[in-house]
């Protein structure tokens, strides 16, 4: 199932649903017919959709908004603060080409601060999917809790089956006593590429997908720190108040300690590209992110990457 | 006036060639390549020698995603080297589908909608705080005039007395895969802009002798921010795309791109195949 056969189903099953945007239909381009009136594409607007959906969600509505993931979470940053997390409405932001996803757009469509500022509002939930069946795994659930929330939309494909979701919990790949790969989102793809390598090489390697960021499963990231030599961050996403500084404030709370390598930007946006190029680059690659935390070069071979395709 | 329509072809060219490998947002290239041609190639005063003169006049290119018309404009005058254009999408240079300052000539990154009318104002207001002579333009698409900070700088314009800034509206008619006035319509446009207290011109942004007629009327009216409406045609030069809501961003094969190349020479028309409503 697609995102967009899920939110239809989903909205043709209750009336609460209104689908949003601001003028970004990529996700949802048979809604309109599907939907008539409970479809409102508000313009290049993002600060009066959000707006909006604070006033259809007073009104017992369950407002699904899209928009790119820069636009959507710092255009219309204070507004998503001040109408939908004060109040804590449901106010459902569907977060498109967030991270690298962007790929040749240049830094103003880079979301790679989005997890960051989206989880340091009280009340805002923030999810990222790691493949479409992962998204359509965890939105149900999501759009059916009374909080806002923040969703890094990723329909790419994957050849994993997911687990089933629930909030607040992470979903454990494998474990392993050398290293474990804790990421969200995009990179899951790489991290699987990058855990076959580190296999190959000898190493007892884990891998946990971090799809449900806020709240956070402290007890995974405990269980992982203790267990395993290393603890690898990986994200696309400034290493500033995303998964890394989420471990960090994790490992703290519960006066832990462990051996973390942040895998993430470090205070710079990206090389604008395509994906592929961007990911080699950048050096996020599976083959480039298991031969960093080996230290060296190996033989693998690093899988075809597919470059995003969001026509419809 | 053939200088500008020899240089508008070569740039429509170039917009074509980056149209492939990746893609580029075309249509709006298009709209915008008679415009951005006049302004470099005849009216402002902005060459590659004085782009450090505090004197020399401005352009803020606000809807940045028809920055493939402005890579050619100064591949064609003298900005950039036209071998560089080959490097689109390349990790090996800058050229990708919004501007950067990495690019010589560019005043300010841009992709993000309704910025760069208030980036432009602050510059224009220190020209006027400092008495300097130079214009500042501001190039802004009419979908962008959704976003309601370019609604906000055109009225703290007005209460600054900015006479000296231009915003110029490439209004091709389409925002992404819709035409405006199906989706947020902007009309009466030119009375909206006059009711914030702008002093307003509207000709036919494809007509050299129309935009030389605006811009040389400058300043429009003492103590008013000046706004040139510029009926555009989204894809301009490309029957085959020419306002069609389906192609916005295009990502065309080789054939393609031959085929068009020949299109805008005035041959026959392209069967394109390539995938519509492409989204970036």
């Amino acid at each position: 199932m697609s995102y967009e056969e899920l939110l239809t189903k989903l909205a043709l099953e209750d009336d609460r649903f209104v689908v949003m945007t601001a003028e970004n239909r990529a996700l949802v381009r048979n809604l309109p017919a599907k939907l008539g009136k409970r479809f409102v594409d508000t313009g290049i607007t993002e600060q009066t959709m959000v707006g909006a959906a604070a006033g259809l969600a007073l009104r017992g509505r369950i407002p699904v908004l899209h928009a790119l993931a820069t636009f959507l979470s710092m255009r219309a940053f204070e507004f998503i603060r001040t109408d939908a997390g004060i109040p804590n409405l449901p106010v459902k932001l569907s977060s498109f080409i967030p991270g690298f996803l962007s790929d040749g757009n240049g830094p103003t469509h880079q979301a790679v601060e989005d997890i960051s500022i989206m989880r340091g509002i009280p009340n805002v939930t923030v999810f990222a999917a790691a493949d479409e069946q992962d998204l359509v795994g965890m939105l149900p659930a999501i759009w059916a809790s009374p909080n806002p929330a923040y969703v890094r939309i990723n329909t790419r494909q994957t050849t994993y089956n997911h687990s089933p979701f629930e909030i607040g919990k992470a979903e454990v790949i494998s474990e392993g006593t050398d290293v474990t790969i804790l990421t969200y989102g995009l990179l899951f793809e790489q991290a699987l590429v990058a855990v076959d390598i580190l296999k190959e090489q000898g190493l007892s390697v884990g891998l946990v997908n971090m799809r449900s960021l806020k709240p956070v499963d402290e007890a995974a990231i405990i269980k992982v720190a203790k267990t395993s030599k290393l603890v690898v961050t990986l994200e696309d996403h400034f290493n500033t108040g995303g998964l890394y500084s989420i471990v960090a404030e994790t490992l703290l709370k519960h006066q832990t300690t462990a051996k973390v390598m942040p895998y993430g930007l470090d205070g710079k946006w990206f090389k604008p590209a395509l994906l592929p190029a961007v990911l080699e680059y950048e050096g996020f690659t599976g083959k480039q992110i298991a031969e960093k935390i080996l230290g060296h070069t190996t033989n693998a071979i690093q899988p075809e990457i597919a470059t995003p395709e969001f026509a419809e | 006036m053939s200088d500008l329509k020899d240089i508008a072809f070569k740039v429509r060219q170039h917009i074509i060639r980056m149209s492939t490998d990746g893609g580029c947002f075309v249509g709006a290239s298009l709209s915008a390549t008679d415009l951005i041609v006049y302004l470099y190639a005849e009216y402002l005063n902005i060459n590659k020698d004085n782009l450090e003169d505090p004197n020399r006049d401005y352009l803020f290119l606000s809807k940045g995603h028809d920055v493939p018309a402005l890579y050619g404009t100064f591949a064609e005058i003298g900005l950039m080297d036209p071998e560089r254009l080959k490097n689109h999408l390349s990790t090996s240079d800058n050229i990708y589908w919004h501007p950067n300052t990495k690019i010589d000539g560019i005043e300010f990154h841009s992709g993000s909608l309704g910025h760069l009318p208030s980036v432009a104002l602050g510059v224009a207001l220190d020209i006027k705080m400092r008495g300097g002579k130079n214009k500042v333009i501001c190039i802004l698409g009419d979908g962008e005039l959704n976003e309601g900070s370019c609604w906000e700088a055109v009225l703290v314009a007005g209460a600054h007395k900015l006479d000296n800034l231009i915003f110029v509206v490439d209004r091709n008619q389409f925002q992404a895969n819709m035409a405006t006035e199906d989706l947020i319509p902007l009309e009466p446009l030119h009375d909206k802009f006059t009711a914030f207290g702008a002093a307003v011109k509207r000709i036919d942004g494809h007509d050299f002798d129309a935009l030389r007629g605006a811009f040389n009327a400058y300043p429009f009216e003492e103590g008013k921010l000046n706004v040139v409406i510029a009926d555009t045609v989204r894809g301009k030069g490309l029957p085959s795309i020419e306002a069609r809501a389906d192609r916005w961003f295009c990502n065309f094969n080789s054939e393609e791109v031959e085929s068009l190349l020949k299109e805008l020479a005035g041959e026959e028309v392209t069967q394109l195949t390539s995938e519509t409503l492409v989204v970036r």
